[in-house]
Formats: structure tokens, sequence, C-alpha cells
């Protein structure tokens, strides 16, 4: 039997109904639970790049928040002054909410991350040990070759070294460019210089291997097969510590600090 | 249980393995075997898949119209994929991380699909869930072997569990970095036909030489 055209697609559009029903009702039921995960990786990765939860050491949830809430202090500041805004709760900051919110954020100029909107504020951690500072934390975000990557980089107190970087979402090839969420690799920046004698960030991600960080203290190691993935780690990184992003936080900060 | 859905079950797992007699799904085989938890996982979902596809296809076979079968198979198997990934994001998300792309890709294994048309449209619903499991099984079988062999030599450990001491953590054992490698899966996987084949010497293929196409004397035609 060969069915009409209105069987056909009356068909067609009942398996279309089930199949949306069911696929949707999956993402509804499902992401209460999805948030709170996505939320304990991303400070599983911020513990991480601070240098407070090794990569291969696993911790219950609980645990994980206590470490978190223990060392982490969230710092939530005006993009455009670098000023600090105490009337912002860090912890129900959502950064990513504020960026894709017109009201809170404004259309990026254009840039090499391709870094298409900044929000008004932003939020960094300051890591406290025992009463004193050991590491300031930044967010960044940035196109990779064809995803947005998110990320944290974490710098020294006196911001002349990088401590950690670590990307916690991205949609890089697996194994090519996903290999920026490699521990092996992330380890490689450990040590480096963030900026020049002029305080512009001078971080590069080379085609090819750097030496070490006491030697050639402004390289890094690219990716093979990932050089356009590289390239936009690199360029995320310039944009989020340069002048369009914690640029005049940094400004404020070494003025604070008295670091010249 | 009769004989023949006795067969249908446990057939793919060895007599007509979907990887290692019809080479299909050789792509996510190779991506995700270098953990033995990532590879459980991903044989699980691919059951999940499968068992869901087939047993969806063969509900509907009769009242399918054929000239829109496949894009309505693919719809399903698209669903239960999607499903299958929200889940995992909800209840395993360390490794549905590592998954990364490969769940999503279950979409274009070749085995789901393959069942659905060769089996599912022409077999009623208990055949079809089994013969779902079955292909699915044989699939996950050799992930667990390749990624068996790939986290034992490469890391050192089994699902995690360290066995063999790393040198790089203070251990004795030297790990093989290209077991790591998706070359080793490749590898392992022609191993795997290879013994396969001498246990079960009837899934050689017949000699194929180039005589049996053209006669002698032909070779002015071949040039």
């Amino acid at each position: 039997m060969q069915p009409s055209a209105r069987q056909t697609l009356g068909f067609v559009a009942a398996v279309a109904v089930v199949a949306s029903i069911l696929v949707a009702s999956s993402a509804v039921l499902l992401r209460d639970r999805q948030e709170f995960n996505a939320l304990l990786d991303r400070r599983r990765n911020v513990l991480g790049v601070a240098g407070l939860l090794p990569s291969d050491t696993t911790l219950a949830p609980e645990a994980l928040n206590a470490r978190f809430e223990r060392f982490l202090r969230p710092v939530v500041v005006t993009l455009e002054t670098g000023q600090r805004d105490t009337t912002v709760d860090g912890s129900l900051f959502d950064q990513r909410a504020a960026t894709s919110d017109p009201a809170t954020s404004r259309v990026a100029p254009p840039n090499r991350a391709r870094v298409a909107r900044v929000p008004d504020r932003a939020m960094l951690y300051h890591v406290v040990q025992d009463d004193s500072l050991t590491a300031l934390i930044f967010p960044v975000v940035g196109q990779g070759l064809w995803s947005t990557m998110y990320g944290y980089i974490a710098l020294s107190p006196d911001l002349r070294t990088v401590t950690g970087l670590t990307f916690y979402e991205h949609g890089e090839t697996a194994g090519l460019g996903g290999e920026i969420s490699n521990p092996q690799w992330q380890a490689r920046w450990r040590g480096r210089r963030a900026f020049d004698e002029t305080w512009a960030p001078a971080i590069m991600v080379l085609k090819g291997t750097a030496g070490d960080a006491a030697t050639d203290p402004f390289r890094v190691d690219g990716i093979a097969g990932a050089t356009i993935t590289g390239r936009g780690v690199q360029d995320t990184i310039h944009f989020w510590l340069g002048p369009e992003g914690f640029g005049p936080y940094l400004t404020h900060y070494r003025e604070e600090a008295g670091i010249s | 249980m009769t004989k023949q859905e006795r067969q249908i079950l446990l057939d793919p797992l060895f007599d007509n393995n979907p990887i290692a007699l019809q080479v299909l799904g050789i792509c996510s085989a190779l991506a995700v075997t270098t953990q033995m938890a990532t590879a459980t996982v991903m044989g699980l979902a691919v059951l999940f898949v499968m068992a869901g596809s087939n047993l969806s296809v063969s509900l509907i076979r009769k009242h399918m119209p054929a000239n829109v079968r496949i894009i309505v198979e693919l719809t399903i198997i698209a669903s239960l994929v999607i499903i299958a990934d929200q889940v995992l994001k909800a209840y395993a998300f360390d490794i549905s991380k590592q998954l990364s792309v490969f769940v999503g890709l279950i979409i274009t294994n070749c085995i789901v699909m393959g069942r659905a048309e060769a089996f599912a449209v022409q077999n009623g619903p208990r055949l079809s869930v089994l013969d779902g499991i079955g292909n699915a099984g044989g699939y996950a079988i050799v992930l667990l072997v390749v990624a068996f062999i790939r986290e034992l030599f490469g890391s050192g450990s089994l699902f995690g569990y360290t066995l063999l001491t790393p040198t790089t953590q203070g251990g004795w054992y030297p790990t093989n970095g290209m077991m790591v490698l998706a070359p080793a899966a490749f590898l392992i996987i022609g191993v795997f036909i290879w013994v396969l084949r001498v246990w079960k010497p009837a899934q050689n293929e017949e000699d194929f030489s180039v005589g049996t196409l053209f006669e002698p004397g032909d070779e002015e035609h071949i040039r």
C-alpha cells in the first residue's frame, strides 16, 4: 500500500511531536541536576587553577564546596572603571547571564578573541590562605576554532607569573584543540609571565615547543594540530587581561599593592 | 527464550560482531577506549539507544510510510541519543565530559541505523529489542577489550584504580605512551579480528585476488 501524501505528513508530524516531547521533558526534568553538576565542575576548576586541588584527586560535593568557600573570595568589579562593586553578592553573580542580558552588558569592540559582548560587571576570585592573598583568578572566555572556550587564568599576587590556566567548557576537536583541557598542557603555563614591562599582556602560544619557564617566560608550547585553537587561547587571555577586560582593575590593583 | 531468540541475542557478540565482522562503529571505538570507565558508559549508552530505537521502529513498522523511513528512524535515534546525553550530564557528569561529542555521535553510528533498517523494520518488538541488545553488546565487548588493554598498559590502571604503578608516580611501570593514542586502538581491533577469525574460521572472507577478476592474458587490458 502506498500511503497518501497526507498520511505521510501526518505520520511524520506525529513522530516529530512525540520525539520533541520526550527530548524537551528530559531536558527540563534533568536541568537542576545538570546545573548543580556544572557549578560543581566550575568550582573544581577554580580550585584546580588555584593549586588547591590536584587534578587526580576527587572530592565529595560537600567537601569541595567547603574548600571553595574557605579559600576563594569572589570579587565583583565594574570592568570599565576597575572599581570593586560591593553592592553585588558574588556568590549569586552569574557572569554568563550578565553577559547575555543587554541591560547589564554592551557590545564588545572588534577584537581578535571574537568576544561578542562584554558584561558591565565581571567577577574574579581572590585566593586567600592564612589571611594572605596567594593568587588572583580571572575568568576568560573567547572563541577557539569551532566553539566558545570558557576558562580561568590564575596570576600570582604580584601579577608577574601565571600560576595556572584551565578551560572547563569548550567544543574544540577532541584530541586536538580539545587538549586545552588536558592538565599536562595546562601545567606548561605555570611559572610563565603574562605581562611585559609595560604591563601589556605578552604571553604567546607558540607554534612548536617553547623553552622552560625560566629562560623562555613569554611563550607556551602550542598543541600540534590545533594552531587556531592555540591562537584563540592567546587572544582570549590578551583580551581579558587587557584594557577591554580586567585591565582597569589590574591598574588599580597594582597601585594599591605598590607594584610597578 | 526460544532458540531463535537466543541466537538473535548472542550471535552479534562473536559470530556476527558489528565491529569485528561488519567493521562498523570504528570511530567511537578509537575515541572512547583509553579508559574502561568511558568505554563502559559508552557501551551502556549505545545499548540504551539501540534497544530503544529497535523497539520504537519495530512498533511503528507497519504504519511507517516507506519513502520517509530513514528520516523517521533517524529522528527516533537522535531523540534517544539526546536523552542519553542529558541523563549522563545529570548523573555521570565527569564521564560525560570525557565522552564529549562522542555520545552525540552515536546518532551517526552505522550500527544503530543499520539494525533499525536491517532488522527492526521487518521483525516484531521482542525480537527487535533482543537484536538491539545483542548488537550493542557486541559493540560493547570490543570497546571493553580494547579499553582493558589500553588503560592497563597505557596508564597502568583499570577503572581508574592503579594496578601497575607508573614511573611518573614513583612506581616501576613505564607506561606505554602509544596505548593512549588512537593508533593503538586500530592495532588492538586488528588483533581482535585476527584472533576471532582464527577461532571462527567461517568469518574469513573468500580469497580475493586479481586472478579472479581478470583472466591471464588480460594484462593488456589491465594496463
